[in-house]
């Protein structure tokens, strides 16, 4: 199982490093987000709790977009007809594009973050390194698990563009309500105490349960 | 064809059972319990929108299971008792809403708080059930659209607790609990009036659930029928389709 989810991950990555369609776009979106909030919210610099919903919100509707794209490939060349008909298991399509929409959200944060440190962010990231890291490591892995279900389960809907991003955020809400909070003490100048450990073990069980459902479920998805 | 079975049976029984249930637990909300001292006849509100919230709730949670038990056996009426169960909680979902609201621009002023855990998670577990039809009804093939839907049926029921768990997390309460988590404030007279009104909605919630069955059921069969009518030829039509009883009620 574990080789043919690296196969279709492989793919699906050449795919990517060809086309570039999807981390691309999702770094490009979060930049022109960051612009959008300057202006909305009327700030030059902004800390703390509006910085920390800030960055997050925006990589959440990145992540959707990542998600819209997920089994593009797949529907538009009617190639899934092609992966379904290998012996394989069908738990390994899920683990591959979990993992996939992982790495793009690990790109998209590595361009997203930075920008958003230059454009908006007030106190600068220095302090935060370590703490910031575990978060984004946490919250990506959640996204991923979840995104990837949902990718799966609107492949068929004809209105796929509206039911992905209406499923899906809502489901990341407990997620955002999470590292959210365990962001918001490194964005502030003075960082007072923080429950990191209470939000990132929440995360944690948020991406287990996540995980061990889609595991569960994703077999009856792709069926035909 | 097999013989079915009659459908929608003892729901004439189950809805009278429902509708004194509702009748006595409304009766002895409004001629046994107390007024409440703090926020008087509209604390009477309580008495509806907390057992439609729970009702609601573990419609979803049913839902969830019925779901489940579709994916195991590949029985397709699961799937149809999972949707309707789902179906109506968010009926019952905006009528908590809606109850919710009245009850909070009365009481705390405005028509809604967002330092209310239980009415925020309630928000959000509604807005995701929202997505369900959509869903549901963008899939063109029935076999397959019972899947999906069981599939989110069941990720949905697993959310439900999370989502609960991460809203009490972030909220510091301040809600005038009326009901703390295992009831333990409420005199006597408002418990009893309470449990009353809880049995007869979570009553009202199986009878409508029962009774959409029942109709979904019986036009199911009489698609089956005409179907069968229209493909047997005009002579048989006596000997091969006598209407099967179908029992509404």
């Amino acid at each position: 199982m574990i080789r043919a989810a690296w196969a279709i991950l492989w793919k699906d990555l050449r795919i990517e490093l060809r086309t570039r369609e999807s981390a691309p776009a999702m770094a490009l979106f979060s930049l022109t987000v960051f612009v959008l909030f300057h202006f909305g919210l009327r700030r030059n610099s902004i800390d703390g709790a509006l910085a920390s919903g800030v960055l997050w919100v925006t990589v959440l509707l990145a992540a959707v977009l990542g998600v819209n794209r997920l089994f593009a490939a797949e529907r538009e060349e009617r190639a899934l007809d092609g992966i379904l008909l290998a012996p394989i298991d069908r738990t390994a399509i899920y683990l591959a594009k979990a993992a996939a929409l992982f790495l793009y959200l690990v790109l998209l944060e590595l361009i997203a973050v930075p920008a958003f440190a230059i454009l908006l962010l007030g106190p600068g990231l220095g302090g935060a390194f370590p703490e910031l890291l575990a978060i984004l490591l946490v919250a990506d892995l959640g996204l991923a698990f979840v995104g990837a279900l949902v990718a799966g389960l609107a492949a068929e809907a004809r209105a796929r563009d509206i039911v992905v991003p209406l499923l899906l955020l809502p489901l990341y809400v407990p997620l955002l309500i999470a590292v959210a909070r365990a962001t918001e003490p490194f964005l502030t100048s003075h960082p007072g105490p923080h429950g990191l450990a209470k939000w990132l073990g929440f995360t944690g069980v948020y991406d287990t349960v996540f995980l061990l459902v889609a595991v569960a479920v994703f077999d009856y998805l792709l069926e035909d | 064809m097999p013989a079915r079975p009659l459908f929608g049976r003892g729901l004439t029984a189950l809805a009278i059972v429902t509708a004194v249930t509702l009748a006595a637990g409304y009766s002895l909300v409004f001629f046994y319990a107390r007024l409440d001292a703090d926020q008087g006849v509209i604390q009477k509100i309580f008495y509806v929108h907390v057992p439609l919230a729970i009702v609601s709730l573990c419609g979803f949670i049913a839902g969830g299971l019925m779901a489940i038990q579709h994916l195991r056996t590949r029985d397709r009426a699961w799937d149809m008792r999972s949707y309707v169960a789902i179906h109506l909680s968010i009926v019952f979902g905006v009528a908590v809403l809606i109850t919710g609201s009245i009850w909070a621009k009365r009481s705390w002023g405005h028509w809604w708080v967002w330092d209310e855990p239980v009415l925020v998670s309630f928000l959000i577990v509604f807005l995701l059930y929202c997505c369900y039809q959509p869903l549901r009804f963008s899939i063109s093939d029935p076999e397959r659209q019972s899947r999906y839907a069981s599939v989110f049926a069941i990720a949905a029921g697993a959310f439900v607790p999370i989502n609960f768990v991460a809203v009490r997390l972030a909220v510091q309460r301040v809600h005038p609990r009326v009901l703390s988590e295992t009831g333990g404030h409420l005199p006597g007279d408002m418990m009893l009036a309470f449990y009353v009104c809880l049995a007869g909605v979570a009553l009202l919630f199986v009878t409508l659930w029962k009774l959409e069955l029942t109709s979904k059921n019986a036009s199911d069969q009489l698609r089956r029928l005409r179907a069968n009518l229209e493909e047997t030829p005009p002579g048989d039509v006596q000997a091969e389709a006598p209407p099967e009883p179908v029992g509404v009620g």
